[in-house]
């Protein structure tokens, strides 16, 4: 049942911190940290679900979110997004452009588990 | 008697004086701009050289041969200077605002910065002054030889070239030492002129001396020599009025175009009021200069035995009559013309053949783009102009050497003045007349070059050495019109007026007809219009479109050529008037002009042309731009100046004020961001630690693991804190508060405390540092200062991307103040960047490797001000690099 989750992220304790997490539920993680080529690796490789953070180095989340649904083939593709920036024009730009879930930094483990596993669940 | 070995021991005694004078004058320079070294009478005395040992010998040669046809080469350029004065007065504004460095300058940037232009003029000047160069090396050593002759000895030929030879070889030396001191030539050479002015009072008093004996010790006093002159044939006036006028007008036009005069006049004049003195105290000069020479001549000529060299008299009647003191006070009078000559001819020969020939020979022998990315253009430069000077005397006196030193001194004089009165048409008309053109000046003087050849330097070697008698006679193939003394069929004219009429004649007539039939180019035309106005205007202001990214470009050429803290400050200074700040100004075309102009005084205009069109060609300054700065400037120049500079001035209100409008939006939304960043700076340190305390709560964990996450836990909380130190720092800093802690401390102790807190143990980064130069000692909060050179050694560490990472740190002395850059080897910061990074969370590219919040610079500018010095970020380095400018008071050198 559990699949597979891209982790979309530059800051390296918090890639640890998310990969435990989802790793010890049973989902498999791959990582990426270069925002230039973030919406390449989506293609390359689609996964069960995107979590995309905003602040990423080459390329913004929102830029590769705007991507990703102007693409047919991950139009529909479940992406949560992370910010630790956390005013409310910035989630407004992120339901605008498509987000299934926007969560804001600092987030409890319990409650990013259940979003990934509501999102990305059967 | 004398003897040789003691006139040798004299004569470096006088040119060790000449050193030292040179010397002290250039160190007096240095220390502070001298009223004194700066003066018209100095300025007068250095016109001087015009009196070369052609005249202070030959002149009297000339009398005994021809009476008082002498008066000729004083007269025209005493013309000049009373009733010409204006012609000079616009010569000189000229040279300063196009930073002119010699005569073939000149011409080649009034004609569209013609390379082509230059190397004719350079030409012409060399081969006329070759032999006027051997003609100096050939009286030091006939002087010599006077005296060893009255010692006794009978000099053999080759004693004569061996004299000739260690002139040449100790005139190089002390022009090179003296006369590239400065690589750019409209900067002056106050050793020299220095030199050459004590070199002027010399020869003045040493001629007066030897008249004054001669007409009351020899001649029984004033009306007794009258008597005497009227009974000789030197007195008899049968002179014809062509001939006169003739010769009068050479001197003048020889007076305007020689190279040498021309750098005194023009290159080395450091005021045009200098020319209001020299305007009556010049012609003075050279009345006294002419006032005994018939009287030595009569009293020689009566004296001396038959065949006496009359061209040698001021030495051998003196010792004749046993003066031998002053007959050493008129060998060093002698000495002092030829020497002066021959070193101001020099540098300026120099300047021409290394600006006109070596340089463009080298540009051009690399491949686009290369003067401004490879070598330092500043060493070739001056290598350039020392070996030029090496070959200008080398040429001197294999001219010397060839010729046998033959010929009366006079009659190589007068040739050198009728080649390089060839000048005159293109240079009066390139000043005067709009419509000179490229062409119609190119037409002019070689035309006029290629006529003196043939008429009269060719000639000159002799009949049968170049031209054979037949075609002397005869002219070429048989055709008569074509002889050399007898042009077109006009016979019976003397040899010198009839290569003057022809050759100016012709010469004038193709410029003016290729000028009117030619089509000027947009630069010439540009050119024309700030040479023939140049009372009127400054450069015009067109509008104008920014292309970023050259200036950096630009900067980087134009370190290599005027060094760098010379090109900064230009930069600088440029970027303050168009009311920015930083190194780097827009390259707007009136900016890339005077940017040329600058160089110029260095390389040349047609080379300093070349290398700038490198950078900017194929960018908005296009022809087209060019074209529409011509044409504004030539219309609106002309009508109206001061409208013009109101304009100028509303411009760059209006770009003041929507910088302003710009920064008072842009702080608004800095506002914001600043609070998003600090969210997110706190926020992101705050994840980690809340994420991992939740599962170390979880438990269930292998020791390691539970090791490691603690240990994130810990570095995260000290980010935050550091983060929160910083920021609040920063608050502290920003809104003036805090205490300044003063203390006493050296400069490199403050270093080493800052290197051994920013490096940890296995940094690669390596730190060049000449920690003997830093003794400076500092008054100031060292605490602070530390923390500055901390931040800025961190990131070095940090950001410095290249194979073996490199940080110089160097203290410099810039215009009073201490400076310190910090230059890394890396790839630098991008320019459209290097306006923010002293912004707070201005951190560019990886921010994870990075690890810091990007605040780090923001402080460093904080403090810097705070400590009333500055930082700025310091481009084309190579690397990043950014300057410290410590501050003022505070800052005493440690001797």
């Amino acid at each position: 049942m559990p699949g597979r989750v891209l982790l979309i992220e530059d800051e390296p304790n918090i890639i640890e911190a998310i990969s435990f997490i989802l790793t010890r539920d049973g989902w498999t993680v791959h990582t990426h940290s270069d925002g230039e080529t973030a919406a390449e690796r989506v293609r390359r490789m689609p996964p069960d679900l995107v979590i995309l953070d905003v602040m990423l180095p080459g390329r913004s989340g929102y830029d590769i979110l705007r991507d990703l649904r102007a693409d047919p083939e991950t139009r529909l593709l479940p992406v949560m997004m992370l910010t630790a920036r956390g005013q409310t024009k910035d989630r407004e730009l992120a339901e605008q452009l498509g987000v299934n879930l926007f969560m804001t930094k600092p987030f409890s483990n319990a409650e990013i588990l259940e979003h990934v596993r509501s999102l990305a669940g059967t | 008697m004398i003897n040789f070995n003691l006139l040798a021991g004299i004569s470096l005694g006088y040119v060790a004086l000449l050193f030292l004078v040179a010397a002290l004058a250039e160190r007096r320079a240095l220390r502070a701009p001298s009223r004194w070294l700066r003066s018209p009478l100095i300025y007068t005395l250095s016109l001087s050289i015009y009196c070369t040992a052609w005249t202070f010998y030959g002149a009297v040669g000339y009398a005994a041969r021809s009476g008082l046809e002498y008066l000729t080469i004083y007269l025209g350029p005493s013309l000049v200077m009373l009733g010409w004065w204006w012609i000079l007065r616009k010569l000189v504004r000229i040279g300063r605002t196009q930073r002119i460095t010699s005569i073939a300058d000149l011409i080649s940037s009034r004609f569209g910065k013609s390379t082509s232009l230059g190397v004719i003029v350079t030409l012409l000047c060399v081969v006329g002054i070759t032999p006027y160069i051997a003609l100096q090396l050939q009286s030091l050593a006939l002087s010599f030889g006077v005296f060893a002759g009255a010692a006794g000895a009978d000099w053999e030929r080759s004693d004569f070239n061996s004299v000739a030879l260690w002139a040449a070889v100790g005139l190089t030396l002390f022009t090179v030492l003296f006369g590239t001191r400065n690589l750019d030539s409209s900067e002056r050479h106050n050793g020299v002129v220095t030199a050459i002015a004590l070199e002027a009072v010399v020869k003045l008093a040493a001629l007066l001396a030897v008249g004054i004996f001669v007409v009351w010790g020899l001649g029984g006093g004033p009306t007794e020599v009258m008597d005497r002159i009227a009974a000789s044939e030197i007195g008899v006036w049968d002179q014809s009025a062509g001939r006169w006028m003739g010769l009068t007008f050479l001197a003048a036009a020889a007076f305007l175009c020689l190279p040498r005069m021309f750098h005194v006049l023009v290159v080395e004049n450091s005021s045009e009021r200098h020319l209001l003195t020299a305007s009556w105290a010049f012609p003075l000069y050279v009345l006294l200069m002419s006032l005994f020479v018939v009287p030595i001549a009569v009293v020689g000529l009566e004296l001396m035995p038959e065949g006496a060299n009359p061209d040698l008299f001021v030495l051998t009647v003196p010792l004749s009559q046993g003066q031998e003191g002053l007959a050493t006070l008129a060998f060093l009078g002698g000495f002092s013309s030829a020497t002066s000559m021959v070193i101001v001819a020099t540098i300026a020969l120099a300047t021409m053949v290394s600006n006109h020939i070596v340089l463009p020979l080298w540009l051009s022998s690399r491949p686009a783009g290369g003067a401004m990315m490879s070598g330092d253009v500043r060493a070739i430069v001056l290598v350039a102009r020392r070996f030029s000077i090496a070959g200008v005397l080398a040429l001197g006196y294999i001219y010397y050497y060839l010729s046998g030193g033959s010929g009366a001194l006079a009659s190589i004089g007068l040739i050198a003045f009728v080649g390089l009165a060839q000048i005159l048409p293109a240079m009066i008309g390139g000043i005067f007349w709009r419509g000179a053109t490229r062409t119609g000046a190119a037409l002019g003087l070689v035309l006029g070059f290629v006529i003196w050849l043939w008429t009269l330097f060719l000639p000159s070697f002799g009949e049968g050495a170049v031209m054979s008698t037949q075609v002397m006679t005869e002219g070429p193939f048989g055709i008569a019109f074509l002889r050399p003394e007898a042009l077109f069929g006009t016979m019976g004219l003397d040899p010198i007026l009839h290569a003057t009429f022809w050759s100016l004649f012709l010469n004038t007539f193709a410029f003016v007809v290729g000028s009117l039939v030619s089509f000027p180019t947009p630069i010439e035309r540009l050119q024309g219009a700030q040479f023939v106005n140049v009372f009127e205007h400054s450069p015009g202001t067109p509008t104008w479109k920014p292309a970023a990214g050259q200036a950096e470009d630009l900067l980087i050429m134009s370190q290599r050529i005027l060094g760098a803290n010379e090109a900064q400050e230009a930069f600088e200074r440029a970027a303050v008037l168009q009311g920015k700040t930083g190194f780097l100004p827009d390259v707007t075309p009136e900016f890339v002009q005077s940017l040329e102009r600058q160089l110029s005084g260095s390389v040349g205009a047609a080379t300093a042309h070349a290398m700038v069109s490198q950078v900017t060609e194929g960018s908005s300054v296009s022809v087209q731009d060019l074209m529409a700065v011509a044409d504004e400037a030539a219309q609106i120049l002309e009508y109206s100046s001061k409208l013009e500079a109101k304009s100028d001035e509303l411009e760059r209100t209006a770009r003041a004020l929507s910088d302003a409008n710009e920064k008072l939006t842009a702080l608004s939304i800095q506002k914001d961001a600043f609070l998003s960043q600090i969210s997110h700076e706190l926020r992101t340190p705050m994840t980690s630690i809340r994420s991992f305390s939740e599962i170390l709560r979880d438990g269930d964990l292998d020791p390691d693991a539970q090791e490691r996450y603690a240990q994130i836990i810990h570095s995260e909380a000290e980010r935050l804190t550091r983060l929160l130190d910083n920021l609040l720092d920063l608050t502290v800093l920003e809104n003036g508060q805090g205490v300044i802690n003063r203390e006493q401390g050296q400069l490199r102790d403050l270093l080493d405390r800052a290197v051994s807190a920013a490096c940890g143990e296995g940094d690669r980064l390596l730190i060049r540092r000449d920690r003997a130069s830093e003794t400076l000692e500092l008054d100031t909060d060292l605490d602070r200062l530390v923390q500055v050179f901390i931040n800025l050694i961190a990131n070095a560490l940090k950001y410095c991307d290249a194979e073996r990472p490199e940080l110089k740190i160097q203290l410099r002395r810039l215009r009073g103040a201490y400076v310190i850059d910090f230059i890394d080897n890396g790839s630098g910061i991008p320019s459209e960047s290097q306006d923010v990074i002293f912004e707070k969370f201005s951190r560019l590219g990886d921010q994870a490797r990075a690890g810091g919040a990007g605040l780090g610079l923001a402080i460093c500018r904080e403090v810097m001000e705070r400590l009333g010095g500055r930082i700025a970020y310091l481009p084309a380095q190579g690397g990043a690099a950014f300057r410290v400018w410590l501050p003022q008071a505070q800052a005493m050198a440690a001797q």
